[in-house]
């Protein structure tokens, strides 16, 4: 199904990309929020998706996971391939969302215990056997660098927390689901410095079992983390490439530029 | 620079009369015309306080001297005799009313509470727009039919097919009013019930979907935990409702006093009892006084299952 006319991406000898979109169009109820984007994400690489506000990057991660279809109004055009396989023709939406992990920018603690949280994903994906699932979960949380805060009041509310507590919570269960591809939002908003360099230490090393795309307004997160960094602004790519290329001293555009260096509008 | 205080919510405008310095200075015809809306305000809240006890003491004042001057406490409570009326052998029990009051609503419960919270749950989050709304007036409709309509229906509709469903010679009994008291109480708990769920925050359910949870296992882990105090509120506030009904119940249950041994068998309810008999009584009379006693019993019992009901929306707020 893939449309044949749309040029491949420049030319760069790489492994078959995770991710692979093109020509994504997404509105809602008439009103553009991307107008029209292609682009690859290698596997078990960091990229990011730097860009002001409101030019639709939480719109793009949602597109991947399909929750987009959740919103009223919402019309998608396009194609996304996760393995060279198209999203929408994918025979369970549920097992594509196990398989792509989102952590919100705001933490989302349901109300239920540290654990229940964590075990959450895992019991409805019908995962039962107790020790298997207290095993996954201290896992997951020591992943997420939380289980030395937590372990010794894991059946306490989760929304007790603190609110960057609550973000590594939500990492956790994320990686409860043993996502291949793990998308990230602004996960630093609600965090101290401190933490934030942990969680990016995690990162880095959960790099090396899945592919990471990573929504940041801290510029230099997307600078310290990724591989390749894709400016987003209103809607449409400004620049894709290599971090360093953006980072540089002259990007493609003039526009990255001012952006990454803080002289924007 | 010194700015005059930002206007506060809440706070009584009067007390600063003229308003700020800079501010638009206000007539005095606007001034005295908000007081006196004030006034009235307080008034209607007093007024709704008042004759909710005032009520209770009339309903007391009546059933008080029989309450402690004559009446058998242990008679009234244990005994399922209840001849008001005879000459030679009067009895006041009302065993068999309380156990038919509690026959009936209990039934209805546990016709209305799963379709109550089920429809609540299905209007809430498997509908779609255009459905819940056409869905929320019908049942916004079935909450204002009257119970005598109801009673009615009971009389007309339902007994025949009672007994033609299940083969047995009457078909008013517990089963009629229960599945009558059950129609009246499941509007309100479909609509307090969507209130409930639609107060969790949709991030909950978008967290939840983006784990790849089904949107049964979402209800299930997520927004019926949630929800929990709202959804129990919804359905005490169903029990009072069905507890309190009287004319549906009188019409449908076949009115004899009588502990029930299957649904099939006839009962009263405490409200029915008061309802039929009042207007017999003569004014004073211990008859009179014992079903002013009923009164306050059932009042107690309304107050209890709403005070509960409140408690747990408080514990809602909470959170
Ligand atoms: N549920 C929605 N319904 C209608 N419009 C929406 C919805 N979500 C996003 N939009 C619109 O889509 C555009 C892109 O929004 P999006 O949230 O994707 O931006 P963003 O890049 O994530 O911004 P931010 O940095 O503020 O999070 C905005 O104009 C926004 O108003
Ligand atoms: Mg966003």
């Amino acid at each position: 199904m893939l449309a044949p006319s749309v040029p491949p991406p420049p030319v760069r000898p790489r492994h078959p990309p995770k991710i692979q979109v093109r020509d994504l169009r997404l509105s809602y109820g008439g009103q553009e929020a991307i107008r029209g984007i292609s682009f690859d994400v290698d596997r078990n690489d960091v990229f990011a998706i730097i860009g002001p506000a409101q030019s639709g990057k939480s719109s793009l991660l949602k597109c991947l996971n399909r929750t987009i279809e959740l919103v009223p109004g919402a019309k998608q055009s396009g194609t996304i391939t996760i393995d060279g396989l198209n999203v929408d023709e994918l025979p369970s939406v549920y097992n594509l969302r196990r398989r792509v992990g989102m952590v919100a920018p705001l933490p989302v603690g349901l109300p239920l215990s540290i654990f229940d949280n964590v075990a959450f994903a895992p019991r409805a994906a019908g995962f039962k056997d107790k020790h298997e699932l207290a095993a996954l979960v201290e896992q997951c949380l020591r992943q997420a660098a939380l289980w030395d805060e937590v372990k010794d009041r894991l059946h306490t509310l989760g929304t007790k927390l603190s609110g960057g507590q609550q973000q590594r919570l939500t990492i956790a269960r994320a990686l409860s689901h043993e996502p291949e591809i793990l998308c990230l939002d602004e996960f630093s908003i609600a965090i101290d410095p401190v933490t934030t360099m942990r969680i990016e230490d995690v990162l880095k090393e959960l790099k090396q079992r899945m592919t990471i795309v990573l929504v940041t307004n801290l510029v230099q997160q997307a600078r310290r983390l990724a591989s390749r960094t894709m400016f987003l602004w209103n809607g449409e790519i400004v620049e894709e490439g290599p971090t360093d290329v953006l980072f540089s001293d002259e990007p493609q555009s003039r526009k990255t530029y001012d952006y990454v260096n803080g002289i924007f509008g | 620079m010194n700015l005059p205080p930002a206007p506060v919510a809440g706070t009584r405008p009067l007390s600063v009369s003229t308003g700020s310095p800079r501010g638009p200075r206000r007539s005095r015809a606007a001034v005295l015309g908000e007081s006196v809306l004030e006034w009235v305000i307080r008034l209607c809240g007093i007024s709704a306080i008042l004759f909710v006890f005032g009520i209770f003491f009339f309903v007391l004042r009546e059933g008080v001297g029989f309450l402690f001057g004559g009446l058998k406490l242990g008679e009234f409570f244990f005994s399922t005799e209840w001849y008001p009326t005879s000459l030679s052998n009067v009895r006041y029990g009302v065993l068999a009313l309380i156990v038919g009051t509690f026959s009936v609503t209990g039934l209805a419960m546990l016709i209305a509470v799963p379709f109550g919270l089920g429809a609540a749950i299905f209007v809430s989050e498997f509908c779609s727009d255009r459905w819940r709304e056409g869905l929320k007036i019908l049942i916004e409709l079935l909450a204002a039919i009257p119970s005598v309509v109801w009673g009615f229906i009971g009389i007309s509709v339902m007994n025949p097919l009672i007994q033609e469903v299940f083969h047995v010679p009457v078909g008013l009994n517990v089963l009629n009013g229960a599945l009558l008291l059950a129609l009246m109480s499941v509007p309100i708990m479909v609509s307090i019930g969507e209130d409930a769920l639609k107060a969790v925050p949709d991030s909950f359910r978008e967290a939840s979907l983006a784990m790849g949870a089904t949107r049964w296992q979402t209800v299930r882990r997520v927004l019926l935990p949630a929800a929990k105090n709202g959804l129990l509120a919804a359905i005490l506030l169903g029990v009072g409702r069905a507890v309190g009904e009287t004319m549906a119940v009188l019409m449908a249950t076949g009115h004899a006093v009588n502990i029930p041994k299957s649904p099939f068998d006839p009962v009263r309810t405490l409200t029915a009892t008061i309802a039929a008999e009042l207007g017999e009584a003569s004014v004073g009379s211990p008859h009179y006084q014992v079903l002013f006693i009923i009164g306050i019993l059932l009042f107690t019992i309304t107050f209890a299952v709403n005070l509960v009901a409140d408690l747990v929306v408080k514990g809602t707020a909470k959170g």
